[in-house]
């Protein structure tokens, strides 16, 4: 019997496929930042598998929903799902990390599907939250939707925009966090500490919620939950580059690239992990 | 100025619903107009310039018009990253509505001075600067914009400028405006922004100076620059006036232009001196551990 669209077995699958494509990709670019991308890879398949209302046929769609990368280095994640669900052929990924590759190693917008140029932290949820007020004007269906990391909340700008949003009541944008618990140097808890954050959050007037950012059916049920009257935050506790057993809560797969031997580990730990 | 701005802003609303007006908690006894007019399409962004600029660019990126409101170093330099990535590399329709160019805020020190606004805003390539002389050319750059969005710095003066042109004179990106003739000497002050007034009175009052034209150059910018060849090259000499620092400003910009066609008129630069550094010592009690 085929698996239902949507379906967490489905997405399941696509997260692999965006870890393969993922892992293949920085080892022919020789890039950095495998495990943001790794980190990320459950979420983004969740919500490209299940969740986004997107045309691939018509990236513009007004009535579509809004994906925002606001840690744009996670980017391979995003062209990986943006390629498997037919935005571009999947040969595009091959050209990752060429000279003349529309592929930058941040996301970039001149790729389709892709709504906005990030590799600056803190520019995502500003944006997304001035998407989210024009959609409001004009009382289109579409939700936003901002995917942050955890270190990127050092950024004060986010603050300013979590405040903005609360205020008017932008409750069809959904603010994700991608909690690993590990930022560029050492720990969150190292540098600068962001507990109690769902706390900070409520604070703030979002309507918060926590889950297992690799759990399929959590992240299906979690994704896109609203209450009305208030923006959504939803706290995913991940480990930065999940599902390669040497890469896991690893700060050096901020910036190293895998070498032959460890993408055909790395690959093989996937495959395995998938049976 | 301002208040040619807001009739401006608020005439062009009434005929687009696209248009939105952003603050950044400022704009008190301007910006009624259009708040009490309009209130679905008026936001005051708080505090919080980096936001303001991300908000303008996701409103832009949904199709509205957006005019970002503040004094002019808060909505450029307190997020110059925001102006350079999400609005002028996404190239969209924002304009960031700078009021007391140059040194319009007097007293109330440098905080409030814009005299590098100019160089920030002309070394992103899609902005177009829009730096009106009198209120005439303030109505004339909003219809300009109007006709060609995208993102821009509109630069005001504060209030009461007096009126120069009898009417909104045509303007384009690049082009000069006539504000006095000149008696073919081939001599011409080529005034940006609010130091038009002051250069026509010195002019008229100055006898040295009666061959003098007298031209504005409202509309310029990085990509703006070849159109300044030709214009040039109809002149002995020309003086640039701003109020702004030399470095980076309107007069070097026009010389990055002559210099690259290889014209052989004589530009020479009014501009605003930094003054004298003033250091802040640091003052420790008598026998108090110093840094290592």
């Amino acid at each position: 019997m085929r698996p239902d669209p949507g379906s967490p077995q489905l997405t399941r699958t696509l997260a692999l496929q965006i870890r393969r494509h993922a892992l293949r990709m920085v080892t022919q670019a020789r890039a950095s930042h495998i495990g943001s991308a790794l980190s990320i890879a459950d979420i983004v398949a969740v919500l490209y598998g299940a969740v986004l209302k997107l045309d691939p046929a018509n990236p513009r769609a007004a009535r579509r929903d809004r994906f925002i990368l606001s840690k744009g280095h996670a980017c391979v994640a995003v062209y990986a799902a943006l390629a498997e669900t037919g935005f571009f052929p999947r040969a595009w990924l091959d050209s990752y990390g060429a000279p003349d590759s529309p592929l930058l190693n941040h996301i970039s917008h001149s790729v389709p599907g892709a709504e906005f140029s990030t590799g600056s932290l803190g520019h995502g949820l500003p944006f997304g939250a001035g998407k989210a007020l024009a959609l409001r004007r004009v009382r289109a269906p579409s939700r936003v939707f901002v995917l942050m990391s955890d270190g990127e909340l050092d950024e004060g700008s986010n603050w300013e925009a979590f405040m903005f949003a609360a205020h008017h009541k932008l409750d069809r944008l959904h603010a994700i966090i991608d909690y690993n618990k590990l930022q560029s140097l050492t720990s969150i808890t190292r540098t600068l500490g962001l507990e109690p954050l769902a706390d900070k959050l409520r604070a703030f007037g979002w309507a918060v919620r926590e889950v297992d950012g690799h759990n399929h059916e959590a992240l299906q049920a979690a994704l896109g939950e609203a209450q009305p009257g208030q923006p959504s935050a939803l706290i995913a506790h991940t480990t930065k580059g999940k599902g390669v057993s040497f890469m896991e809560d690893q700060v050096a797969w901020h910036y190293r690239s895998p070498d032959a031997a460890q993408l055909t580990q790395a690959l093989a730990e996937l495959e395995a992990h998938h049976a | 100025m301002r208040d040619a701005f807001i009739a401006e802003l608020v005439a062009q609303a009434e005929s687009d619903d696209k248009v939105v007006l952003l603050v950044g908690d400022l704009g008190w006894s301007v910006i009624e107009p259009f708040a009490e007019r309009f209130p679905d399409r008026f936001f005051n962004a708080g505090v919080a310039e980096q936001n303001m600029l991300g908000l303008a660019a996701g409103l832009a990126s949904e199709g509205c018009r957006v005019f970002a409101y503040s004094i002019a170093n808060f909505p450029t330099f307190r997020c110059a990253e925001q102006l350079r990535n999400d609005v002028d590399h996404h190239v969209l329709p924002v304009t960031i509505v700078a009021v007391g160019g140059g040194l319009a805020y007097g007293n109330l020190g440098y905080s409030h001075h814009a005299v590098q606004d100019y160089g920030l805003v002309r070394m992103l390539p899609n902005m177009l600067i829009a730096a009106p002389g009198d209120p005439q050319e303030v109505r004339a750059c909003m219809r300009y914009l109007a006709d060609s969005p995208g993102p821009a710095y509109l630069r005001l003066g504060k209030a009461g400028e007096p009126s120069l042109h009898a009417a909104p004179p045509r303007v384009s990106p690049g082009e000069w405006l006539t504000l006095r003739e000149g008696d073919g000497s081939g001599r011409s002050f080529l005034c940006t922004g609010t130091t038009l007034a002051a250069t026509l009175r010195r002019v008229e009052a100055d006898p040295l100076l009666a061959g003098h034209a007298v031209h504005s150059l409202p509309l310029w910018g990085a990509r703006h620059k070849a159109r300044q060849l030709d214009q040039l090259a109809a002149w002995q000499a020309i003086v640039s006036v701003e109020d702004h620092y030399a470095d980076c400003g309107f007069g070097s910009w026009l010389l990055e232009a002559k210099n690259a066609a290889g014209i052989d008129t004589q530009v020479t630069i009014e501009a605003l001196t930094p003054p004298p550094a003033h250091p802040l010592s640091p003052s420790l009690p008598e026998g108090a551990p110093t840094c290592p």
